[in-house]
């Protein structure tokens, strides 16, 4: 929707991923294009962390494949990590240091050597993190978390980022910013995955995939979705139809 | 290798060494709280044993005797008694740990150049603190034989056929020579091994718990790399505990080092990133802190029991002798001990060395195979 961009920089071929024998993710096929917001949704269980988990090369498929930015999670699991950046659905980040301290360690880890300057001055802009820079991060409210957390998984400027729930527990006025944030990475080309369960947050996406008990049940744009399942639905409606399902 | 990454890592590992002033306070105070509690421990168990002495010679001589015992410092004379029987009520009472009887021939028997028996009592129910007495109490006997027979040749008399003193310790217990000198160099590896491999192996176990580990795999970074950048800040700490305890030692229990200190120093490197990294090897082994400690407390014991901090491994059946060999702390105890009270330098003590290095690479390899950059 923001760019003329079909590129598909993520593709999934069948993914699988069993844990003894449970089914998690039970063979799902998509694909994201570059500088798309895309969205996995779904229940509690349905399998968005385990996919997401997946293709940042955290957990090795059961079977299947997926390319992540040109490389193998499978196969080349450490080149995904490089390429990407990822946001956990816990804060991730060093409580015990000060938001700029986090900033140069993940510049460090990612080489960023002499961009560093510039990367740090961007990130602190784009993700509003103005002053914050000697505060402790463990004291930071949850929306200034957010962003730093999303500011440290972008300081080396990935062409995708996975995002885990990243609006989990935040108040709308931080989410409501947070997705201003989200929106103007994409508008500069990067393709943002984002997994979510609050369904409100549903029509933002140019893309969504409904997972349902780590089965693939709907693909396309909420429009299109809404379709599928009848225009009579809503994206809320078929969430809590999915959900009653399962349970 | 990614000099950047690794320094990153370090930097980051010291700034949370920093903002957690608590336990570096407790990595520091810790050994000498140690030190100070083993060390006087010792010094005082061992040292001064009240004695009560039953002199029926009453001679010159016999008095000697006596005194060169106080003078080793493991004696202190209570009070004179009046038959063996006193004696022996002193020391079943408590009153008296130990009881010297000198024979009423004493100062004859030595004259005449017959042995003259003497009888040291000790109560033995500790036998770690009357080892050293008793030890004492021979030493004495030996040392007085020595300068009779020397007093007497020296004179062109003829040479004694039997030995002027015969010191008699009972009940005789295997009599080892341990004491604060000797325990000290021990603590050192013993301190350095159990908190730097506590400390480390609760540090990627923490990162687990607390989440940032997640965050943490999914960078470039490569495992080696936050392995050693983990280790790195501790080997700090590790210096630090080395060079406290040695002066701590050297001011209150008057330890000698008699080897070169560069030696010590150099060889304690290889022992610190040996237990940092079987620290980290054990970090590796457990999902939560809870585990971790369980773990870590199974290399506590036997470093403690098995190593010869406390024992001579001498003395060990062979089995333990051979768990013993797999510990770093039992090869690091022969080094501090040959460096510090034996003079050594670091010539005598390759095997050691070679052992520690061997130690070093293995843990750190271990922890490197072990540690995942997935979250499976």
């Amino acid at each position: 929707m923001n760019t003329e961009d079909r590129r598909v920089v993520v593709e999934l071929r069948d993914l699988v991923k069993r844990f003894g024998n449970v089914t998690a993710v039970a063979g799902v096929s998509f694909t994201i294009n570059a500088g798309e917001i895309f969205g996995i949704l779904g229940p509690n269980g349905s399998g968005k962390t385990t996919t997401i988990r997946m293709l940042c090369g955290l957990i090795s498929p059961t079977s299947g494949s997926a390319l992540v930015a040109g490389a193998d999670v499978a196969r080349e699991p450490e080149r995904v990590k490089s390429r990407i950046g990822y946001m956990s659905q816990a804060f991730g980040l060093y409580r015990d240091l000060t938001v700029d301290e986090n900033l140069a360690f993940y510049g460090g880890v990612y080489g960023l050597g002499a961009e560093f300057a510039a990367r740090l001055s961007w990130a602190k802009q784009a993700m509003r993190l103005g002053e914050l820079g000697g505060r402790l991060s463990g004291v930071l409210s949850g929306g200034q978390k957010q962003r730093l957390a999303l500011a440290c998984a972008m300081m080396h400027a990935p062409e995708v980022v996975f995002l885990d729930e990243p609006t989990a527990g935040v108040d709308p006025a931080a989410r409501r910013l947070f997705w201003t944030i989200i929106r103007e990475r994409a508008a500069e080309g990067v393709t943002m995955i984002v997994t979510t369960h609050y369904m409100d947050e549903a029509e933002r996406f140019d893309r969504l995939a409904f997972l349902s008990r780590g089965h693939l049940v709907a693909l396309g744009s909420p429009a299109e979705v809404k379709h599928q399942f009848g225009e009579s639905h809503s994206l809320e409606d078929i969430f809590v139809d999915l959900q009653e399902k399962d349970s | 290798m990614n000099a950047e990454r690794l320094v990153a890592m370090v930097k980051k590992e010291f700034v949370q060494m920093r903002r957690d002033p608590a336990t570096l306070r407790l990595m520091l105070a810790v050994p000498v709280i140690q030190l100070l509690v083993f060390g006087f421990a010792v010094r005082t168990d061992v040292r001064n044993l009240p004695t009560v002495v039953f002199d029926q010679s009453r001679t010159q001589e016999s008095r000697a005797f006596v005194q060169a015992l106080v003078a080793t410092d493991n004696f202190a004379v209570k009070r004179e008694v009046r038959s063996y029987a006193e004696a022996i009520e002193a020391v079943d009472a408590g009153q008296a740990r130990a009881a010297v009887v000198m024979p009423p021939d004493y100062a004859r028997n030595l004259k005449r150049g017959d042995t003259a028996p003497v009888q040291v009592l000790v109560d033995a129910s500790d036998p770690t603190a009357s080892q050293s007495a008793i030890a004492a109490a021979q030493l004495v006997g030996q040392r007085t034989n020595m300068t009779l027979v020397a007093a007497r040749t020296s004179a062109g008399g003829n040479p004694l056929t039997n030995l002027p003193v015969d010191v008699r310790v009972r009940p005789l217990y295997n009599p080892a020579l341990a004491n604060a000198i000797f325990i000290v160099p021990g603590l050192i590896g013993m301190i350095l091994s159990n908190t730097l491999i506590i400390i480390t192996a609760l540090t990627v176990v923490r990162e687990r718990e607390t989440g940032t580990l997640e965050q943490l795999i999914v960078t470039p970074l490569a495992k080696w790399e936050i392995m050693l950048g983990k280790i790195a800040p501790y080997v700090l700490v590790g210096y630090v505990q080395l060079t406290t305890v040695l002066v701590v030692g050297h001011w209150v229990f008057h330890v000698p080092i008699r080897g070169p200190l560069p030696a010590l120093y150099g060889a304690s490197l290889l022992f610190i990133i040996a237990s940092l990294g079987l620290g980290l090897f054990i970090s590796t082994l457990g999902r939560n802190q809870a585990q971790v400690m369980q773990i870590a407390f199974l290399f506590l014991l036997p470093n403690i029991l098995l190593s010869g901090f406390m024992w001579p491994r001498e003395a060990m059946p062979a089995a333990a002798r051979w768990v013993g060999m797999i510990l770093p702390l039992t090869h690091y105890l022969r080094l501090v001990r040959g460096i510090v009270l034996k003079g050594n330098g670091l010539t005598e003590l390759w095997p050691q060395l070679l052992a520690l290095a061997a130690f070093a690479l293995v843990f750190f390899a271990f922890a490197t195979r072990r540690f995942s950059k997935t979250l499976e």
